[in-house]
């Protein structure tokens, strides 16, 4: 059990917890908003552990740098969506929140 | 690694499924829209492993174009529903 491996297999595995977390919070919680919030912090924060993860096994360090601006692009393009839906369920006409 | 990775797709893919049900249940169609939000990030997450595992670095580029289509799916139905019925 190399040091990278057993690093890996951590960061990978609560990863994976908090997407579990972002899933569960998304189904359970009642409101729309706070699904949102479920949705959007949850699951941004499991995949950039994923791929903290991953980072010690990339083939080159270009790889890496690709995998930490697919994060990067996923955060901003959460948070972006995340605002874009809550802003038309709060001034839109209210078809959003039944 | 490589099992690791693949157990970790594993799991993954069950909270994917988890996200359907959203889909399916979701009131209104923001909360649709959450649940495919849901299997798109967990999609790249899984995709980002498989890279990883089974040796494919052409992975990495088909999780960049899924995170570019999550993002344009969100503000395609925000936008396109402020003008009413097309």
């Amino acid at each position: 059990m190399s040091l990278a491996l057993a690093f890996s297999t951590l960061t990978i595995l609560l990863g994976c917890g908090f997407f579990a977390a972002g899933s569960i919070g998304l189904l359970r919680l009642p409101d729309l908003f706070s699904r949102l919030h479920a949705l959007t912090k949850a699951d941004n924060l499991g995949l950039g552990l994923v791929i903290i993860g991953l980072l010690p096994w990339v083939d080159s360090p270009w790889q890496g740098l690709k995998l930490v601006l697919i994060w990067l692009l996923v955060l901003l393009a959460g948070a972006t969506g995340a605002h874009l839906v809550a802003k038309r369920a709060l001034r839109g006409d209210g078809e959003d929140l039944k | 690694m490589k099992t690791l990775a693949l157990i970790a797709a594993l799991a993954l893919l069950a909270s994917m499924s988890l996200g359907l049900i959203q889909v399916l249940r979701g009131p209104s169609a923001a909360d649709r829209m959450m649940g495919v939000q849901l299997l798109g990030t967990n999609g790249i997450g899984v995709l980002l492993l498989l890279a990883i595992a089974l040796g494919l670095p052409a992975l990495l580029d088909v999780a960049l174009i899924f995170a570019l289509l999550a993002a344009v799916a969100a503000a395609a139905l925000t936008r396109r529903r402020l003008q009413g019925p097309p």
